[in-house]
């Protein structure tokens, strides 16, 4: 004679769902997250909401160069943040730089992420030899400074934008590499791996409908961290000289001009750059912060 | 061990001799050299001079034997700028280097380790969360930035510490230091401080983070319950298991310490090996860039080595040789 | 002649996200000076929980509620942290289940013997030495000498095990908790451990609590036995009384799910169900659910009787007693 205990009922949610909420408990990532927003909005409504364009010609004027945060230029607009030596207003030119900094990073991220996973699965996929070869190659890459590859690569390769993003991908496609590579070969081992291979699907079917879902997040948790860090290299070379010209000013270029400024007083012409960035790199760490807490099963209570 | 050793040094030469043919060719194939030796109005019979000279017109095997052979006696070609022989231009400049990234990396470990590891004992602690917000600051701020920030706080607007150059060194035990006079110190601080930063907090998150894993280890609730006080605990037990991954890491990041002081040293006018880069690639003076790779490809293999030697040291379970009971 | 422990009325519960997980549940036992005293249950019935609530080894989110736990008469519920630090190792040891886990695989056996000594004793190395090789050799380790200067990962498992029971003896307590210290040995192993643990505890007078899921194991060695379900002892007694007569259900679907030589060809009875959910425990008798001679009765908790002289038991209709 039993007693059945009435089961609870159990309310399943989507993953997804379940996802953003414990992504959004944490309050430092949702301060991110809209900052992150904010500045993507901001760079891409530039052209709309500054008063100047910093890089039409006609529309600077040296006489209103280094004035201080506040002051009026000659064409009637505020100056809210300053100018620098030439007189480019420097909200507006902080916002163009964002637009070019963003543009380069994520564009050089996106780029290493697809070339990086590709060659990942691949090396997961092909075993033996093949993969032991990549990746010691990844390896070797991985244990070389970053910073100091892509100055190497910038000062063999030259200037030029198109030659940055292709130093940046060149250094950042190892770590993508490497972590779908790790993912790909625990979903290898696992069985339906083998069923489906039993059930004759082709290769690429089973790559890109199998494994490849289950690489996604780590995958994910690496751009946001990785496009961080090449936003910051970018304007670390930029700031040194061997990065960006001087046509396609990044923060990294205007916080370079703003140097020799420092020392007379004139900060704001380096610091507000450099603040932009700051903000950039941070919030988009925070959130990978954050995704990296949500997304790994280890550290799940 | 000593099978060890010389299985590692081979690994080691090999690794070298590979680089030394990835840099050579590297540099040499992408771009046109005679464009970087001479001035752009240089006539016929001065390119043709130059070509001669340096050899560039011979077969490219044939020039990177040549390269090998200069290499293996010293010498990689003398500078174009200054004239000098490139490695010993690099040479010279690298012991400022070398003392920078020693200090940052002291920097790093004192102020890292304890602060890590009061956040992964404590971690519920606000004073823990607020350790680790900051340490994500730290690796987020590009080290030029910090840089810039540093001077302008501490040398412009406070005027404590001088914002650039070398101080005055003093020789202790052979070794030729700035960190041996207080001027040199003054001159240290700031610049070690900045390319510190970014490792404390990779130090802060790798002990927090081994200091989380291992005190839920078994052995750590036996420890307690033979009633050892919680001083021993954390100090012997705990930090020699932290310990292996800690200084693993580190010793593979001081070689990146070096590969960064390039931004600090430019920032601050620190006479090293990265401001001499910087300069040599902005007027593409290929020699010392070509000297500067292989320095620091050879650094990086010591570093590797010596890294590899502490970890079997600290960890007895890799000890190799040792047979089991 | 004062119980070595005394434990009456122990509830240590869990507070978890997902609720207050009870493990145990109203613990009530005493052991003698020199007795040894089995402790049974499967997982999750509250036996090692019971053990490091006696150790003072209950953390977060765990909390000794209520109850009183009495070492030689001296209150350990409550007692300071400096207290409790004094007496583990000193006058209560305790050895674990997986020896390779619970020696610290970085440090040499003789520091982690030695330390067990100097932490209570004002000793010199060389005396802890000494002292730690007898402690080796009164196990039953050859060459204590070598084994001192050896890293655990060069023992072999029951080796390593040897070593956690002599460092549990090295100060000479009164009371030694067992959890499960040979279900990580190979079988052969195994009965020499449980063996020599019992002889060293006879030589020494030091009272020993062994807490397995295995009755088998205890069956050899135990003075007494107390059977744990859901957080409770459901029964307890002179361990050929509760063998040979169970009165618990529980009981006896424990000792009918163990193969023994006597019983050959003849089927192994299974307890049907699963142990409860620990978040969500039935009201009333925690067993009832699997239990073939429940009633509605069962629904209200049992008291605690005692049927036989020496042998209790919580439970409404016991085998032997009542109908």
């Amino acid at each position: 004679m039993t007693d059945t205990a009435a089961a609870p009922v159990v309310k399943v949610q989507s993953p997804f769902r379940r996802f953003a909420s414990e992504f959004f408990e944490s309050w430092i990532a949702r301060v991110a997250l809209l900052t992150l927003l904010t500045i993507i909005f901001l760079a891409l409504a530039a052209p709309w909401i500054t008063p100047q364009n910093p890089y039409d010609l006609g529309q600077v004027d040296v006489l209103d160069g280094r004035l201080p945060p506040g002051e009026e230029a000659f064409a009637g607009y505020t100056m809210w943040l300053g100018s620098d030596g030439a007189g480019r207003d420097l909200y507006s030119a902080i916002l163009y730089g964002l637009r070019i900094s963003l543009a380069v990073g994520v564009a050089s991220g996106g780029i290493a992420l697809v070339i990086g996973s590709l060659i990942g699965l691949f090396a997961a996929y092909a075993g033996g030899r093949v993969e032991t070869l990549i990746m010691r190659l990844v390896d070797l890459q991985l244990s070389f400074p970053a910073a100091l590859t892509a100055l190497i690569l910038v000062a063999i390769l030259g200037k030029g934008i198109d030659k940055i993003i292709i130093a940046l991908v060149l250094v950042q496609w190892a770590y993508y590499a490497r972590t779908v590579r790790g993912s790909a070969l625990v979903e290898r081992r696992k069985e339906y791996i083998e069923a489906a291979t039993c059930l004759g699907l082709s290769h690429g079917r089973i790559v890109m409908r199998h494994i490849m879902p289950n690489c996604l997040a780590p995958l994910i948790v690496v751009g946001t961290v990785q496009t961080a860090h090449a936003i910051a290299l970018e304007a670390t070379l930029s700031f040194l000289g061997v990065g960006l010209p001087q046509t396609e000013p990044s923060l990294g270029v205007l916080i370079a001009n703003g140097y020799e400024y420092m020392l007379s007083g004139r900060y704001w012409i380096s610091v507000f750059p450099g603040l932009a960035l700051l903000l950039t790199i941070v919030s988009i760490n925070l959130v990978g912060d954050r995704l990296r807490d949500v997304l790994n099963p280890r550290l799940s209570r | 061990m000593t099978v060890f050793v010389i299985r590692r040094l081979l690994q080691a030469a090999v690794v070298v001799l590979l680089m030394s043919m990835i840099v050579f060719f590297g540099v040499n194939v992408v771009g046109d050299p005679v464009d970087m030796l001479v001035s752009p109005d240089a006539d016929q019979a001065e390119i043709a001079r130059v070509i001669r000279d340096f050899g560039l017109d011979r077969p490219m095997y044939e020039q990177y034997w040549y390269f090998l052979k200069g290499a293996a006696s010293g010498d990689l070609g003398n500078s174009f700028i200054f004239g000098q022989p490139a490695l010993k231009l690099i040479l010279h400049h690298m012991p400022a280097t070398l003392e920078l990234a020693f200090t940052a990396l002291l920097m790093a470990i004192i102020l890292g380790i304890p602060l890590g590891l009061y956040a992964g004992l404590y971690p519920d602690r606000g004073s823990s969360k607020a350790i680790m917000a900051g340490s994500i600051f730290g690796f987020s701020l590009p080290t030029f930035w910090v840089g810039l920030m540093l001077i302008m706080i501490f040398a412009v607007w406070l005027g404590w510490l001088p914002a650039t150059g070398r101080g005055d060194t003093a020789t202790f035990l052979g070794i030729e230091a700035s960190l041996f006079t207080r001027d040199g110190l003054s001159h240290l601080m700031l610049p070690a401080l900045n390319l510190a930063l970014l490792k404390i907090s990779l130090v802060i998150r790798l002990t927090r983070a081994g200091a989380r894993e291992a005190i839920q280890q078994d052995y750590i609730k036996f420890a307690r319950a033979k009633g050892l006080s919680t001083g021993r605990i954390v100090f012997v037990h705990l930090m020699k298991n932290i310990m292996i991954p800690v200084v693993t890491v580190l010793g593979l990041e001081f070689g990146s310490l070096i590969a960064f002081s390039v931004v600090t040293e430019t920032i601050f006018a620190w006479p090293g090996m990265g401001k001499l880069l910087i300069e040599a690639i902005l007027q593409l003076d290929r020699p010392i860039v070509v000297a500067y790779l292989m320095i620091i490809v050879l650094l990086f293999v010591v570093i590797n080595l010596v890294v590899d030697i502490l970890y079997s040291l600290l960890d007895p379970r890799v000890r190799l040789g040792e047979q089991g009971a | 002649m004062t119980a070595t422990l005394s434990v009456t009325g122990l509830h240590t519960h869990f507070f978890t996200r997902a609720g207050v997980v009870k493990a145990v549940d109203g613990v009530d036992f005493d052991v003698a000076p020199g007795e040894v005293m089995g402790l049974v249950g499967e997982s999750g019935s509250g036996k090692s929980i019971t053990g490091f609530s006696i150790m003072g080894l209950i953390d977060e989110p765990g909390k000794i509620v209520s109850g009183s736990i009495r070492l030689k008469g001296e209150e350990l519920v409550g007692a300071s942290e400096e207290a409790m630090r004094a007496l583990r190792g000193n006058r209560v040891a305790m050895i674990f289940q997986d020896p390779m886990m619970t020696l610290n695989p970085v440090l040499r056996v003789d520091t982690q013997m030695v330390e067990a000594i100097r932490a209570h004793e004002k000793v010199s190395k060389r005396d802890a030495l000494a002292r730690s090789r007898d402690a080796l050799g009164m196990v039953g380790i050859p060459a204590p000498e070598e084994r001192l200067r050896a890293y655990p990962h060069q023992l072999s498992g029951g080796m390593r095990q040897r070593v956690a029971i002599a460092i549990a003896f090295l100060n000479e307590p009164d009371l030694i908790i067992a959890d499960e210290p040979t279900t990580a040995l190979d079988v052969t192993i195994q009965s020499q451990i449980i063996h020599e643990a019992q002889s060293l505890c006879k030589r020494t007078g030091t009272a020993l609590i062994w807490i397995t899921h295995d009755l088998a194991v205890v069956a050899g060695i135990a003075d007494r036995i107390a059977v744990m379900y859901a957080g409770r002892i459901v029964e307890a007694g002179g361990i050929d009384a509760v063998i040979d007569t169970p009165l618990h259900p529980y009981t006896v679907g424990l000792l009918g799910s163990v193969p023994t030589s006597n019983r050959r060809g003849e089927r192994l009875t299974q307890i049907p169900g699963m142990p409860p959910n620990v978040l969500n425990l039935p009201e009333g008798c925690t067993f009832r659910e699997r239990c073939p001679r429940a009633t509605a009765e069962c629904r209200h908790e049992p008291a605690i009787t005692e049927p036989r002289a020496g042998q209790a038991v919580r439970c409404f209709h016991p085998h032997g007693g009542g109908a």
